[in-house]
């Protein structure tokens, strides 16, 4: 099982979304997607993805505006 | 009913090419389909060197209000349209060109960016593409 990260911090609307899903078509089943990233909204819009696309969300973090998120394809 | 966003990017201007790519792009991100037929003015901005040409559709203030707001853009890190489109089509996005708009304005396919067109159509295959869709809009 591959851990693929993805960098978006600094990057705003849509980039965080469509890197996200860039790097879950990308990977394989059971592969980790971590993305990390500063834009607000994204925080609360990835996860609302991996819901719509049948994915597993692992983990949200956050600490001083950088946020985390874990996804399992 | 198709999860699937159709957009119709009438208007060539800037910040409205900017609204269609990012909620074609948003839509496929959350996995739904989506194509956008280009036509008129909007169709203009697939000519080759064309895409970020468009004027700001308020303020404009002979191409000075675009500079400001694309300054700005940069400092807050806005993606550029060519990234967008290049996003949008490795993503699995549609891009369809009216054909009627060619022959209107006299636009030939090599005028165009042939590498990013899906198909050359006309409104049937909008509407085909449109009647199964959740999401459509016109821009």
């Amino acid at each position: 099982m591959a851990e693929i990260k993805v960098d978006c911090t600094g990057e705003t609307c849509p980039i965080p979304l469509v890197e996200t899903r860039k790097a879950l078509r990308k990977a394989k089943s059971g592969d980790i997607v971590e993305v990390i990233g500063t834009h607000p909204s994204s925080k609360k819009e990835i996860p609302m993805a991996v819901k719509a696309l049948g994915l597993e969300l692992l983990d949200i973090q956050e600490k001083d505006g950088v946020w985390r998120i874990r996804i399992r394809r | 009913m198709a999860d699937k966003t159709t957009i119709i990017v009438h208007s060539g201007d800037m910040d409205k090419v900017y609204s269609a790519l990012i909620i074609a792009n948003g839509s496929l991100a959350m996995g739904m389909e989506a194509s956008i037929f280009f036509t008129f003015w909007g169709l203009q901005r697939l000519k080759k060197g064309a895409l970020e040409k468009g004027p700001l559709s308020k303020m404009n203030m002979f191409g000075l209000g675009k500079l400001m707001v694309k300054l700005k853009m940069k400092k807050v890190g806005v993606a550029s349209l060519e990234r967008l489109l290049q996003d949008f089509k490795e993503l699995g996005g549609k891009i369809l060109a009216c054909d009627m708009t060619m022959e209107i304005m006299g636009i030939k396919k090599e005028d165009l960016r042939e590498d990013l067109i899906s198909d050359y159509c006309a409104v049937g295959t909008y509407v085909s593409e449109a009647r199964a869709s959740t999401i459509t809009l016109f821009i």
